[in-house]
């Protein structure tokens, strides 16, 4: 197993969990035949599916036919929102969504529709107007992620209160298995890799009795809402990572909280810094910060040298290069950004080290 | 009088350290103008204006359509 040390950058991808990796290995010789043939082969890869699938019902407390695996959270993304759109496109083809969703939201609202964009607060929670802009005319669909991929603010999805023509789909590729599921979606989508799983495993959700279409060309698989053959041993993978993961969560949301709230002191301390997103609000392990006058991508490449990986949403490296649309919306400061986020196994001397560099880092840089 | 900072073909943050280095070359209540094509300027003087407690007057283009953002210094 490689060194995860200093590795500080789960939101974009979480280690694999050591239930996946035993998982994937058994059912890779499993798994490997056609689900929807007759024969012993195909019976028991369907057999994997349908456990895979069970599994991630019961771990989001949903019914098994609610559930659809994809090839990517991006996937689950694009087929949720749009297949609520494309149900309803006789009405309009409008979407609503937040100016903080992820590029996979907006670019899908862009793709597939109108999209209407609603502002977010300096700590990075959708304002007020996502309801307003829900009652206009020719609204299809409403668009609000659980938790915020870069900065880590919880969405008050539970507290919306939209047209009952209009429904919610909600991106939960962020908090998928770190936090129950909020309730009033549709469809919602899920991202396998953000909590130990193999990638390329997406989570597609959509609500019993919901009107859904699917908006790409249908393939005749075992699921309809999906498209391409299952990738059965990855799916069962993802499904053994979400089940530790879920049954690990209360103790690791406490310790990375408390390791979290250490990143923000260290970096609040900092002169001329900022840190970013709800302090109290939020996911458990992901915390952004901003310095002036500091060069995003050398503050990356600096802490990359002294051992740690993280990731920023600057974009200090060419002249035509837009920086974080979450960073742009919320009024943050775009340059010198660190999104810090810990793996499950993340220790607090891993934390503190961190801590103990960052002031000589950002120094060195503005010397 | 406003002080006008060149800062085209300036990759961030430069044109928001120039900001920083060259504000107090005016008196409290003068402007500074940062006239730049870097995309992360349009939201890092309003954020160096909050974080620093100056003020963000606004953005108009430069003659020569790139963007120029102003700034009135208050403290």
């Amino acid at each position: 197993m490689s060194d995860l040390r200093g590795y500080l950058d789960t939101a974009s991808s979480e280690p694999l969990h050591p239930a996946a990796r035993e998982t994937l290995m058994a059912a890779l010789d499993r798994g490997y035949a056609d689900p929807r043939r007759l024969h012993k082969a195909a019976r028991d890869a369907r057999l994997l599916l349908d456990n895979a699938r069970a599994v991630v019902a019961e771990c989001l407390d949903v019914r098994p036919d609610e559930v659809s695996f994809t090839a990517s959270g991006t996937d689950a993304v694009h087929r949720g929102l749009l297949g609520l759109a494309r149900a309803r496109r006789a009405r309009g083809d409008a979407i609503v969504h937040s100016a903080v969703e992820h590029s996979a939201v907006r670019h899908a609202a862009t793709w597939g529709g109108t999209a209407r964009v609603v502002g977010a607060t300096s700590s990075g929670a959708v304002d007020d107007d996502l309801e307003v802009a829900a009652h206009g005319a020719g609204v299809v669909a409403c668009a609000l992620q659980s938790a915020n991929h870069e900065v880590g603010t919880l969405q008050p999805v539970e507290d919306l209160r939209l047209p009952e023509h209009v429904p919610l789909f909600v991106d939960a590729c962020a908090s998928m298995g770190r936090l129950p599921l909020p309730t009033g979606w549709s469809a919602l989508a899920g991202s396998a890799h953000k909590w130990g799983g193999p990638a390329g495993v997406g989570i597609l959700l959509v609500r019993r009795g919901a009107r859904w279409e699917t908006p790409f060309p249908e393939d005749d698989r075992v699921d309809h809402r999906t498209s391409g053959f299952e990738n059965v041993p990855a799916a069962l993978a993802a499904a053994a990572a979400l089940q530790a993961v879920v049954s690990e969560r209360d103790e690791t949301n406490a310790r990375q909280h408390a390791l979290v709230d250490r990143v923000r002191r260290a970096a609040g301390a900092l002169p001329d810094a900022e840190v970013v997103g709800d302090p109290v609000s939020r996911l458990p392990h992901l915390v952004t910060f901003s310095c002036l006058y500091v060069n995003g991508e050398a503050l990356v490449t600096e802490l990359d040298r002294r051992g740690f990986g993280v990731a920023s949403g600057s974009a200090c490296t060419a002249s035509t290069l837009e920086p974080s649309h979450v960073l742009a919306a919320m009024g943050a400061l775009t340059h010198g950004n660190v999104r810090v986020s810990l793996t499950r196994d993340t220790t607090a001397e891993e934390v503190d080290a961190f801590c103990a560099v960052l002031p000589e880092v950002v120094a060195g840089l503005r010397s | 009088m406003i002080l006008e900072l060149d800062c085209r073909g300036l990759l961030c943050p430069q044109p928001i350290i120039e900001l920083g280095r060259r504000v107090t070359d005016v008196e409290v209540g003068e402007l500074v103008a940062v006239t730049t094509e870097d995309p992360a300027a349009r939201y890092d003087v309003p954020a160096w204006c909050r974080m620093r407690a100056q003020e963000y007057v606004g953005e108009e283009p430069a003659p020569d359509g790139v963007a120029r953002y102003v700034v009135r210094r208050l403290a």
